[in-house]
């Protein structure tokens, strides 16, 4: 009896290919802001050394509290005469990098946890969520906080940290792709007929996982700059004095009263980077939510 | 003349969705006396729930009356306000709906709704109004009332949902009780539980009833009056002998065969409609039915029949109203 | 009922094991003989060798793990390495103060939040809603610790209107205490407010497409009555959820806004702990801290199940 009607009735996976993205962008117009806020924070990323005026780390004490608008300082300069505005720019270079490694930590940690518990099922799976369970048990700010005690303060122990904690969410997600394949007949089907893991795993799974995976990236990164930013507030990320924003708005609190701009522009700069987020996120969630279309 | 319980005049309800607006309610006209019962047929989309809510004005936020007149004890309902209107329901016209389960608030004891509308509209205090709860739960037939009064409707069965949805219609002795698929959502057994229920109460109270249904077998025991709906128009009207004994629509006819015969031979295939039902967005030219038409002629596809006088019935069929009687529909 | 409670517990049991190895493995993370970290600064060989004799430091890892279980069951959680206070006094002393700002923040989230929330969900796609849906939408974005700040610089020094921390307990001066809380709650409840606002209005628009509220309409129910009574009851249920989890993470919450106040709180001195490197008060408090969220879990869960008829009258 031949195989290939095993092939024939198998159920159709949910998308063979993953959804073109630039179709995507261009007709959803809160994807298209989402997708442009967040390319102007990486340009700015990238760019900082080049559009500073000043050197974030210089000095400059006979110029100190400067107000906004000041000639050479377009938003003036802090208690030790440092440009404002170059620190504000160099710390989208020194934040933004840290909540994506730190959301890459939790991606791919998470990602082999998910695939492996999926993958074996039984005991290990069991074993795997639970210990998933475990580190969801602490509140997230907690559990960061305990991590960076143990490795001590700074900016590579709070990504390492953050990453930790961002490990369950990834780790339940690809775990849920991988249980759904399994059971959809066309991975039965074709394994039926001896196809190879490793290309099952390429040309059926990844593309399926692609879309949730991409919507989670987008929030987490949100998430994970407002936890560094918060760790180096309290002084367990960035120390000084590096231009992180965190840790300016922490500086710069002590002198709300004479010079409120010192915290409240870092303030804003993280606002508007988490809100961009959280835009591409929540706008490709609901772009790519298969109920809502059609 | 004496003034009908509930008019209906011309009435047009729309839809706005986002690829138009689609007409819901088409043109309906229709009469109610006091005590008569009326039974609405058509499949789902047909337009049937949408002229109950129109009635209540109940309408969901994307639909809008756009047409017609509602008289309600000879007052027209669109003169009314919110506040009027709200008077009105729950006490002198009453609506019950498909699916108990989810028509009932899971939070709160069943008693307590079924005593809601005295509450509201009798100025009754709580007590009062779970001891007649307890009175109209024995009325419409749930045993244990005192003990039932005080549960949850998710601890109920199917029909006793239902017949608590009755109760909760008849609570304030209302002129009108609309029901909109009451048995649909319950076994066969039940079903005929819960017409027998409805008609002894019609019979008993004298409430007007209209009953929306898909099935013509449950309007043949129970209505005085037949009201047949397609794609949001009245189609046929009549009295439920006249109708089931020589349908003057198609539509009526295809309907009536397509009922499986207990008496029948035994290898007779099933006779459904054919086609589906018409996408109310993009509706055919002409008569809205003649797609699935077994009697179609080249009129019915240009041009839209009015609804007129076929012998006792109304209908609204060119073939029909040229004369032609269809056949009967068991085939003989 | 029962069995779903015990079903919860026993769920709960191994995590609950796997979180004490976790906060148990912290002090063994760092480089360096435990020891060393524990004593801080008084490195007597004499001490070292008593500390590695109580703590069993030259016994394997697992033997020294049910000799710290064993102690802390007992309510003995170590002494801090720099007052060489016990622990879990250093805890309860401070506890209080977290509670109370902790528990006042949260009222005040859900009278904003709930009000705003339910507002909107009725008038849904008006400029109610959308204000309401911005200000969640910022809420979220806007770090805690800064919407702090901007509070503190507007109520406190622009405004004079409230004292500037300092903490007064409960029990000596109600009054008072309130009075001092007030700021710093406000500061950390507005924060909350905007995830309990969305929840709170998704869960009602939800709950307003139930065929339920028609029903209620049919009866003649005016709209008033069907949103407070009818849907509300409804709507509260899942809010219960998130609310029960922000007070299991009531001192997850507290970490900032007691730093930024000098708040003599639990979360402060978290943060204290770890630059003094005082391993075993952030072990106290780091367990303290999981325990009571994961409880607050469980709490949650059979809360949610006794207000739900459906579940507690199944």
């Amino acid at each position: 009896m031949s195989n290939a009607p095993a092939m024939v009735i198998a159920e159709e996976p949910i998308r063979r290919a993953p959804v073109a993205f630039v179709e995507l962008v261009r007709t959803h117009r809160r994807v298209t802001v989402g997708v442009l806020l967040v390319a102007l924070l990486f340009l700015i990323a990238l760019l900082s050394p080049v559009i500073s005026p000043h050197d974030p780390l210089a000095t400059d004490p006979d110029n100190s509290y400067l107000r906004p608008l000041s000639p050479g300082h377009l938003l003036g300069s802090d208690e030790l005469g440092r440009d404002l505005l170059s620190r504000v720019l160099w710390g989208a270079r020194v934040s933004l990098p840290v909540a994506f490694v730190a959301v890459a930590v939790g991606l791919v940690g998470g990602g082999l946890i998910g695939l492996t518990s999926g993958y074996a099922g039984g005991l290990v799976d069991l074993l795997l969520m639970r210990l998933m369970d475990a580190l969801l048990a602490f509140p997230g700010l907690i559990l960061a906080i305990a991590i960076v005690a143990a490795l001590g303060p700074g900016l590579r122990n709070a990504m390492i940290a953050i990453g930790i904690v961002a490990v369950p969410v990834y780790a339940r997600l690809v775990r849920a792709v991988v249980l759904q394949l399994k059971e959809m007949e066309f991975v039965v089907a074709t394994r039926s007929l001896g196809a190879n893991p490793a290309r099952l795993i390429v040309a059926h799974f990844i593309p399926n996982l692609l879309n949730p995976i991409i919507v989670q990236v987008s929030l987490s990164a949100g998430f994970a700059m407002l936890a560094e930013a918060t760790l180096s507030f309290l002084g367990l990320g960035a120390q000084l004095p590096t231009p992180d924003w965190g840790q300016m708005i922490s500086s710069g609190a002590s002198f709300l009263t004479n010079d409120p701009w010192l915290a409240i522009v870092p303030g804003a700069a993280i606002s508007v980077t988490v809100y961009s987020f959280n835009l591409l996120g929540d706008s490709l969630r609901d772009a790519l939510d298969p109920r809502l279309r059609s | 003349m004496t003034a009908h319980l509930l008019e209906l005049e011309d009435v047009q309800t729309q839809i706005a969705l986002r690829r138009g607006a689609i007409r819901a309610v088409d043109h309906v006209s229709l009469t109610l006396d006091p005590g008569e019962t009326l039974g609405i047929v058509g499949e789902s989309g047909s337009g049937k729930s949408m002229t109950a809510l129109s009635i209540m004005r109940l309408l969901p936020r994307a639909a809008r009356i756009t047409g017609g007149r509602i008289r309600f004890k000879g007052r027209d309902l669109a003169d009314l306000s919110e506040d009027e209107m709200e008077a009105i329901r729950g006490t002198e016209m009453a609506m019950i709906f498909q699916d108990p389960m989810t028509s009932l608030n899971p939070v709160y004891r069943a008693g307590w709704q079924v005593g809601e509308p005295l509450r509201i509209h009798r100025h009754v205090d709580k007590r009062a109004s779970i001891a007649a709860a307890v009175d109209l739960f024995r009325k419409v037939g749930i045993p244990d009332a005192k003990t039932r009064v005080d549960q949850f409707p998710h601890q109920f069965s199917g029909g006793m949902r239902q017949r608590t949805m009755i109760a909760m219609g008849l609570s304030t002795g209302p002129s009108l009780l609309i029901a909109d698929e009451p048995t649909t959502a319950l076994d066969v057994t039940i079903q005929a539980q819960i017409l027998d229920l409805l008609r002894a109460l019609n019979r008993d109270y004298g409430t007007a009833t209209i009953l929306i249904t898909h099935n013509l077998g449950v309007v043949a025991g129970m209505c005085d009056r037949v009201l047949v709906m397609y794609a949001g128009r009245v189609v046929e009207q009549g009295t439920t002998e006249d109708v089931f004994v020589h349908p003057e629509h198609p539509y009526t006819w295809s309907l009536l065969r397509s009922i499986p015969r207990l008496d029948a031979t035994g290898h007779e295939p099933l006779r459904p409609i054919e086609g589906s039902p018409p996408d109310m967005g993009r509706l055919p030219a002409g008569c809205k039915f003649h797609p699935r038409c077994p009697f179609v002629i080249d009129r019915c596809r240009e041009e839209e029949p009015d609804l007129r006088e076929v012998r006792s019935q109304l209908s609204r069929c060119w073939v029909t109203q040229a004369g032609r009687s269809l056949d009967s529909p068991d085939g003989r | 009922m029962t069995t779903y409670v015990l079903r919860r517990l026993m769920l709960m049991l191994p995590v609950a094991f796997l979180v004490t190895i976790g906060v148990f493995m912290l002090i063994h993370l760092s480089p360096g003989d435990p020891a060393l970290i524990l004593l801080g600064e008084d490195r007597t060989p004499q001490a070292i060798a008593q500390i590695h004799e109580q703590l069993g430091l030259d016994k394997p890892l697992y033997v020294q793990y049910f000799i710290w279980l064993g102690r802390i069951a007992h309510g003995d959680w170590g002494r801090s390495v720099t007052t060489h206070e016990p622990v879990a006094q250093a805890i309860t002393e401070r506890l209080p103060a977290t509670l109370e700002l902790g528990i006042v923040a949260l009222v005040w989230s859900l009278l904003v939040a709930i009000p705003l929330g339910t507002i909107a969900a009725v008038r849904r796609g008006s400029l109610t809603d959308q204000v309401a849906t911005g200000i969640t939408v910022a809420g979220v974005s806007i770090p805690n610790f800064f919407i702090v700040i901007v509070l503190i610089f507007v109520l406190s020094v622009t405004l004079r209107l409230f004292p500037f921390g300092g903490y007064v307990p409960l029990t000596t001066d109600p009054w008072e205490s309130l009075r001092h809380v007030l700021l710093p709650a406000i500061a950390l409840g507005t924060a909350g407010a905007a995830i309990n606002m969305r929840f709170t209005r998704s869960s009602m628009i939800e709950v307003l497409n139930h065929d339920y509220i028609r029903t209620a309409r049919a009866k003649g129910a005016s709209w008033r009555r069907v949103v407070f009574v009818h849907a509300l009851k409804n709507a509260l249920i899942p809010v219960v959820t998130i609310v029960g989890l922000q007070i299991g993470g009531i001192i997850e919450g507290a970490v900032v806004t007691e730093t930024v106040f000098t708040w003599p709180g639990v979360g402060r001195l978290a943060v204290e702990s770890i630059f003094n490197r005082d391993y075993t008060v952030i072990q106290g408090i780091v367990l303290l801290a999981a325990f009571s969220y994961m409880v607050a879990n469980l709490l949650v869960d059979l809360v949610y199940g006794w207000l739900d008829p459906r579940i507690s009258y199944a």
